[in-house]
């Protein structure tokens, strides 16, 4: 990579994690500022607080916060497709997950494994994302990854008969869709 | 129009927090009822994380319609609907993450699920 796209990649990533922080500062001190004037909802002590926090915060992590350098983040795209997922497959799975546990544990009636799926995904943000959903979705756990090859261990809470056998358990099984959604939104 | 003595978007609320108390409560008992650390995961991080969904969805629509109520003048409406967001939106992250971490840490002590028919994990574990 030559100097000139280095220091433009590393002023992006500064200017993106700024951002990011000021406007999660914006949202911490809504409703400081006196309602009806130009500003409304945010007083200006306030606002050059945060574009000093901002600043500084930008400095000090852009290279946690744009670890990959891509920014591929940045597109809005994702973040929509985050908002779809987190209302239709993931809140109704989730639900579903809370009735099964909620069955299971005034029945009794469980069948425990840690089983290992394949996840196909490369980066570490769609993995989290992943890893993440099929803890709060029904009946599974992870319990670790595999850093290599990004396979997952996951505690089954009632695992399917037969998947005990195979050295992959199928993932639509244990997971339904989660890790196509997991490649649209962070691959 | 009420329903219980309540206007019907209180009466939503009071439902929220119902099933937030039930799925708290049902967390708590799984907890206490299945046999070992990866079960009891299960348990306390669904249902907590779901009760607790519930418990902010309350939280923020009744500080939205009091800050609606109030014109948009009632900023302590306000506050309390954007930080119970931006608690939830945390949660929602660092509830799994922790369970992950402590059952990984439990893998790693050598703790084992009890009545497991297959541990895929301890088959390559050095």
């Amino acid at each position: 990579m030559s100097l000139e796209t280095k220091g433009g990649m590393r002023m992006k990533a500064f200017a993106a994690t700024a951002v990011v922080s000021f406007l999660l500062y914006l949202l911490l001190t809504a409703g400081s500022g006196d309602v009806g004037l130009v500003i409304g909802l945010w007083s200006v002590e306030e606002i050059a607080a945060g574009a000093v926090i901002a600043l500084i915060v930008g400095v000090a992590t852009r290279k946690m916060f744009c670890s990959s350098g891509d920014m591929r983040m940045a597109n809005p795209v994702r973040w929509f497709t985050f908002l779809v997922y987190l209302i239709y497959p993931f809140f109704f799975s989730m639900a579903k997950a809370n009735l099964d546990v909620a069955y299971r544990v005034i029945t009794g009636k469980i069948r425990p494994g840690i089983v290992k799926i394949e996840s196909g995904l490369e980066k570490d943000l769609a993995v989290l994302t992943l890893a993440n959903s099929i803890t709060l979705t029904p009946g599974t756990l992870t319990v670790d990854v595999d850093e290599e090859t990004n396979d997952l261990y996951v505690h089954w809470i009632n695992v399917a008969l037969g998947e005990e056998e195979k050295e992959y358990a199928d993932a639509s099984k244990v997971c339904g869709s989660f890790p196509k959604w997991a490649r649209r939104i962070a691959e | 129009m009420s329903i219980l003595g309540l206007s019907p978007l209180m009466f939503l609320f009071y439902l929220f927090l119902l099933v937030a108390i039930v799925f708290n409560g049902l967390g708590m008992i799984g907890l206490l009822r299945f046999p070992d650390v990866y079960t009891r995961l299960h348990a306390a991080t669904k249902c907590t994380t779901f009760g607790s969904i519930f418990l902010a969805l309350a939280v923020i629509g009744y500080g939205l319609i009091n800050w609606v109520r109030s014109d948009f003048a009632d900023t302590t409406a306000l506050t309390f609907m954007v930080h119970t967001f931006l608690a939830l939106a945390a949660l929602l992250l660092t509830n799994p993450t922790g369970a992950h971490a402590l059952a990984r840490a439990s893998h790693r002590a050598g703790v084992e699920p009890v009545m497991a028919v297959v541990d895929r994990l301890k088959e390559v574990k050095k």
